[in-house]
């Protein structure tokens, strides 16, 4: 710990979960992919292309709770106006915007031996691109914007507005026509990918939750360090950084 | 200005999400949208269905595709209840292509009443299940696709 700082109390701990939480989260995911990879019977139409399955559903299912979480916390701050829930939609929507990526590469592999193309502008497929370039616009905003609370306020509104595409996402495959299938139901999945599938939910889950946590826990880091530069800049001290 | 540049930026990433915002409201994803017609709507609409880009979705008739390997010619019809139409491509089906699946090709309906498609694409369900016996075999599939591409 460096004791040069002038306020050691402002400087936030790490939670002391955090790390065996993501310990936990990385090994659980290992274990719920190696149990899906080797326990699933091939697909009768794709053959072992099914096994994307396992991580582009996970994901497509993360890029709809991130955004959830990025609406939640900018509701909360406009309502209380709390830095911390600003935080947490910036970290959500930082992780968040990795899984929509995901989601899109994984799809367009998987697209292109099974629907025989990489892309087309279907409306799932569109929409979920648009998803993309909204938290792509969330955070250029939140990177261009000077005044803090400013920037806060801006940034909420984007993140409520931006996540009412989630639902449109969502219900694409049924109100329009599209080359993406409807959602798979426990009805028109068989026993033997079942259980994969819902593992691999869950691991997604807590290695989400695990990654909004450690870039929530690095932005205090970051304000914590702004606030003690600008003290000693204050008290006309020579900044060594 | 460094300030004047931010202000900028900040300017320019509002515009990007709004006009995402935007298009998905107003723009290409309204009501309206139509990623593809049946051939039943296509035919319906007479003069107008012909020469003109189409996406056209439908079934494939089972009995009713030939495939020349070697002159790379691919013929199906395409089927859903109000109209049949005959599509021609010059490209290998996708290996996933099955008589009886849902099939969306890209092309122009021509004079002939042919539809001259420049790409084949493959509808999948959304059944997950394991072979039965009497299927080819998966692991025979996944090694054609390898191939495939």
């Amino acid at each position: 710990m460096d004791t040069s700082y002038s306020d050691i109390a402002a400087v936030p701990q790490r939670p002391r979960w955090l790390l065996p939480f993501g310990i936990f989260a990385t090994l659980f995911l290992i274990a719920s992919q190696a149990a899906a990879l080797l326990m699933s019977a091939p697909d009768r139409d794709m053959g072992h292309l099914q096994k994307i399955l396992y991580v582009h559903v996970p994901s497509a299912w993360m890029s709809m709770i991130a955004p959830a979480i990025v609406f939640v916390a900018s509701v909360l701050y406009l309502w209380k106006r709390q830095a911390k829930h600003d935080m947490v939609a910036a970290a959500a929507a930082q992780v968040g915007i990795v899984f929509i990526g995901l989601t899109l590469i994984q799809g367009s592999i998987w697209a292109r031996p099974t629907w025989g193309i990489w892309w087309t502008w279907d409306p799932r497929l569109t929409t979920t691109a648009i998803l993309f370039l909204i938290y792509a616009g969330y955070l250029a905003l939140r990177a261009f914007a000077e005044d803090e609370d400013q920037r806060a306020r801006w940034s909420a509104a984007v993140g409520i507005m931006g996540f009412l595409n989630v639902p449109i996402v969502y219900m694409s495959v049924r109100w329009w026509r599209t080359i993406h299938q409807v959602q798979s139901t426990p009805d028109t999945m068989d026993a033997t990918y079942k259980l994969g599938l819902r593992l691999n939910a869950f691991a997604f889950l807590f290695i989400l939750i695990f990654l909004i946590a450690l870039r929530y826990y690095i932005a205090r880091l970051e304000r914590a360090r702004t606030a003690v530069l600008e003290e000693r800049t204050l008290a006309g001290d020579k900044i060594h950084v | 200005m460094k300030g004047g540049r931010k202000k900028i930026g900040a300017a320019l990433a509002l515009i990007i999400v709004l006009s995402s915002f935007g298009y998905l409201v107003y723009g290409g994803i309204g009501e309206n949208i139509v990623y593809f017609v049946t051939p039943g709507e296509l035919l319906a609409k007479g003069n107008d269905a012909y020469d003109r880009p189409t996406r056209l979705g439908g079934q494939v008739v089972p009995g009713t595709m030939e495939w020349d390997a070697d002159a790379l010619d691919l013929r199906f019809t395409l089927q859903d209840e109000d109209g049949q139409i005959r599509v021609h491509s010059q490209k290998a089906p996708p290996a996933m292509f099955r008589e009886g699946m849902g099939v969306i090709v890209e092309g122009k309906l021509t004079r002939t009443g042919v539809f001259e498609s420049s790409s084949v694409m493959v509808k999948h369900s959304n059944e997950y299940r394991p072979p039965e016996d009497g299927h080819p075999k998966p692991e025979d599939m996944y090694k054609s696709l390898i191939r495939e591409s």
